[in-house]
C-alpha cells in the first residue's frame, strides 16, 4: 500500500543533510586533517606539508623554535589534561550520586512533592555563565562562603589562590549545575518502575538501603546509563563553567593553571594555532570514543533492561 | 475390594479438650480482652509495630531535612544573587556579610542600564535565538517525518549516521567552522555575522530523534485515511502530524531558545564587535576588571536581567520543559 518514495523523502531531507554536510561533516574530516599539517595558517590556508609534530607539541614533547629557542608547550600536559581529569572523576560520580538520592528521596514523600520538583530543576534553567559569576560573588575572599567557614580573606579563585583551592570551587559549582538534569531523567525512570518491587521487598523486611542498592539502581540502570554517558562526554568537554566562575586561564597572573583541554582548543584559535588545536580536539574525540565505548561494554553485563 | 473403613476414635487428648470447653471455666474466658505475646528476643507485636511506626516516620523526617537541606542549597545562589544586586560595593566586601541588605540600592539597576548596553544585547540574542529556532524547527520537522513516515532506501543507515554524530565533541567542528565562516566572508560585517550565529545551528540531531520518536506513535491508520482522502504528504504532515506533535514542538521550540540565550562560545568567537555581541558575552565581559576590583553590585544586577527571563520562561512553559528535557531519559 505504501510506496516507496524516494526522492520525496531525500526533499525532505535536503536542508539536514546540506546544512550537516557543510557544518558537521566537512569540519570532521577538515579538523581531523588540518592536525596533521605542519605549521597550519588558517587565514592564508598555507601549510609546510604533512607531520605528526602536532601532537607532539600538545604534549609538550616536540619543541617549537622561535627566534633560534626552542619551547616546550606544557601547559596540556601539566594543567589542561590533569584538570579535566579531575573534573570528570569528581564531579560525575558525585553529582549522579547526589542526585540519585535526591530523586528517590522525592519519590518516596508525600507531600510538597511538586514545589521540590520544580525547585530542583531550576539551575536547569540559568544561564552557566550568568550563575558562573554569582559563585564568583560566593566564593569570594569576602564572600559569604569564608563569612560561614571563617576563613575570611583567603582566596578560593581570585588572584592568588591556590590551584587546589579554585579546583574545589569549580567541581562545587559544577555539581551543583549538574543536578537538575540527573534528578529530573532519574525521576521519569523511577516513575516507570513497578510498585510490586517494593512491596515485595516490604514483605520481605528489606532495609530502605537493600532495597535502594538491590531493586532501585538495577531497576534504573538504563537511565544512570544514560546519564554517565551523557556527563561524562559533557565534563571532558568542561569549558564555559571555567569562563564563568574564574573568567580567566589561572588564579595567578599569567598562569594557566586552570586551563581544560578545551579550553585550551579555544585559545589556539584566538592566537592562529589551530593545528594544534585540532590535534587536542582529536585526541580529546578519541579518549571521549573509548570511555564511551568502554562504559557500553561494562554496560552489557551490569545493564539490567 | 474396598476395606472397611474404620471408625473414627478421638483420642484421649481430644476428648479431653471437648471436655474442657464444655466446663463453664472455658466460658468465663474473656476472649476479647486477651493479648496475644510473641516472646522474640522480649518484644511484643504492639512493640515492634510502634518500633516500625517510629522507623518510618524518621525516616520520613530524614528525607524531608536531607531535601530541604539539599533545596536550601540549590535556591541559595539565586537568593544571594537579588540581594547582592541591591548591596554596596562597600557592604558586599564588608568582614560582616549581610544577608539583607542595610540599604536597598535600586541605583545598581539604573547604573546597569545606562553602562551595561542590556537592550541591545537584548536584540541581537532574540534575533539570533528566533530566527534559529524556527530555522530549526522547519528542518527537524521535515526531517522526523521522512524518517518517521516515508519508506527510502537507506533510511535506517542514515537515522544512525545522524544519531552518532551526537557522540562526537562539537570543539572537532568548531575550529572548521570558524574558518569556514571566515572564507565564506561571513566576518566583519553585521549580515555575515549574524548570518554565522544562526545558520550552522539549524539542524538539531537530538530534536530530531525526539520529534521523530513521538511522530512515530501517531497510527499508520491515520495516514492511510488521509491517502483514501487524497491527501498529499505535505498536507497530511502539516494537518495531521504537526498539529499531534504540538507538545514536543513546543518544547523543542522552547529548549532551542533557552538555548541561544545561553550560548556562549561560537558568538564570542563570531561576534567580534561590542555592538553585535548576545547577551551572555556582553554580560562576561562587562563589570569585570574596569579597576581590578569587580563592581559586584553591577555585575549581579547584569546577572539578574539575564536570568530573570529564563526563570519567566521557565514558570509559564515548565510543563513542556520538563517533558522535553525529562524524555531523553526514558529510551535509555
Amino acid at each position: 500500500m505504501i510506496k516507496k518514495n524516494n526522492w520525496k523523502a531525500w526533499l525532505y531531507l535536503g536542508p539536514v543533510i546540506i546544512l550537516m554536510a557543510v557544518f558537521t561533516f566537512y569540519p570532521l574530516i577538515s579538523t581531523i586533517g588540518i592536525a596533521f599539517l605542519k605549521d597550519y595558517n588558517y587565514l592564508t590556508q598555507s601549510s609546510k606539508g604533512f607531520t605528526f609534530e602536532n601532537f607532539g607539541v600538545v604534549l609538550g614533547l616536540v619543541g617549537t623554535e622561535y627566534q633560534g629557542t626552542t619551547y616546550y608547550m606544557t601547559d596540556v600536559v601539566k594543567y589542561a589534561i590533569p584538570n579535566t581529569l579531575i573534573i570528570v572523576f569528581v564531579t560525575v560520580p558525585l553529582s549522579t550520586i547526589i542526585s540519585l538520592l535526591i530523586a528517590v528521596g522525592l519519590n518516596s514523600i508525600p507531600w510538597f512533592k511538586k514545589i521540590m520538583q520544580t525547585i530542583f530543576f531550576i539551575p536547569y534553567v540559568t544561564n552557566a555563565i550568568a550563575v558562573g559569576m554569582v559563585f564568583a560573588v560566593l566564593f569570594d575572599y569576602q564572600g559569604i562562603i569564608n563569612f560561614i567557614t571563617g576563613q575570611m580573606g583567603t582566596p578560593w579563585i581570585d588572584l592568588g589562590a591556590s590551584q587546589t583551592r579554585a579546583m574545589i570551587a569549580l567541581c562545587v559549582y559544577i555539581i551543583w549545575h549538574a543536578l537538575p538534569f540527573k534528578i529530573l531523567i532519574f525521576l521519569s525512570g523511577l516513575a516507570g518502575i513497578d510498585k510490586q518491587y517494593y512491596d515485595a521487598a516490604k514483605i520481605d523486611c528489606a532495609s530502605k538501603f537493600r532495597t535502594l542498592t538491590k531493586i532501585t539502581v538495577p531497576l534504573l540502570s538504563p537511565q544512570i546509563l544514560y546519564v554517565l554517558i551523557t556527563s561524562f562526554i559533557g565534563s571532558f568537554k568542561e569549558y564555559t563553567a571555567v569562563v564563568g566562575l574564574i573568567g580567566r586561564q589561572g588564579t595567578s597572573a599569567g598562569s594557566k593553571n586552570m586551563y581544560t583541554v578545551v579550553y585550551y582548543i579555544y585559545d589556539t584559535i584566538g592566537n592562529n594555532q589551530v593545528q594544534y588545536g585540532s590535534a587536542a580536539a582529536v585526541l580529546l574525540f578519541l579518549v571521549i570514543l573509548a570511555f564511551t565505548a568502554l562504559q557500553f561494554w561494562v554496560s552489557k553485563k551490569r545493564v539490567y533492561y | 475390594m474396598a476395606k472397611k473403613q474404620k471408625e473414627y476414635k478421638p483420642s484421649r487428648r481430644e476428648l479431653a479438650y471437648e471436655e474442657h470447653r464444655k466446663s463453664p471455666e472455658y466460658a468465663a474466658i474473656d476472649t476479647k480482652s486477651m493479648t496475644l505475646v510473641i516472646r522474640e528476643n522480649e518484644t511484643t507485636v504492639a512493640a515492634l509495630e510502634k518500633a516500625q511506626k517510629t522507623a518510618k516516620v524518621l525516616s520520613l523526617v530524614l528525607t524531608y531535612l536531607f531535601l530541604g537541606f539539599m533545596a536550601l542549597i540549590v535556591i541559595f545562589p539565586f537568593y544571594w544573587m537579588i540581594i547582592t544586586s541591591l548591596k554596596s560595593t562597600t557592604e558586599i566586601r564588608a568582614s560582616q556579610q549581610t544577608f539583607f541588605p542595610q540599604a536597598v540600592l535600586w541605583s545598581n539597576y539604573v547604573k546597569v542600564f545606562q553602562s551595561f548596553d542590556f537592550v541591545t544585547y537584548l536584540r541581537n540574542t532574540l534575533i539570533v535565538g528566533i530566527i534559529s529556532t524556527i530555522g530549526t524547527l522547519i528542518t527537524t520537522i521535515f526531517a522526523a517525518f521522512a524518517f518517521a513516515r516515508l519508506e527510502f532506501k537507506g533510511r535506517d543507515f542514515l537515522f544512525a549516521v545522524l544519531l552518532a554524530t551526537m557522540m562526537i565533541p562539537g570543539e572537532m567542528m568548531v575550529i572548521t567552522n570558524y574558518i569556514t565562516v571566515a572564507n565564506f566572508g561571513w566576518l566583519g560585517n553585521v549580515v555575515g555575522v549574524f548570518t554565522s550565529m544562526i545558520v550552522p545551528f539549524w539542524v538539531s540531531v537530538f530534536y530530531i530523534y525526539l520529534l521523530r520518536q513521538n511522530f512515530k506513535q501517531i497510527p499508520n491508520e491515520l495516514y492511510l485515511a488521509a491517502k483514501v482522502d487524497g491527501k498529499s504528504d505535505w498536507s497530511y504532515l502539516w494537518q495531521v502530524m504537526v498539529p499531534l506533535g504540538s507538545p514536543t514542538i513546543i518544547s523543542i521550540f522552547i529548549l532551542k531558545l533557552m538555548g541561544s540565550w545561553n550560548s556562549y562560545v561560537w558568538p564570542n568567537l563570531v561576534a567580534n564587535k561590542q555592538e553585535w555581541r548576545l547577551i551572555t558575552n556582553g554580560l562576561r565581559s562587562s563589570f569585570t576588571s574596569t579597576s581590578g576590583e569587580p563592581e559586584y553590585g553591577l555585575q549581579m544586577a547584569a546577572t539578574v536581567l539575564v536570568t530573570v527571563p529564563l526563570l519567566l520562561l521557565f514558570i509559564f512553559f515548565r510543563k513542556y520543559i520538563m517533558k522535553g528535557v525529562g524524555r531523553a531519559g526514558i529510551k535509555g
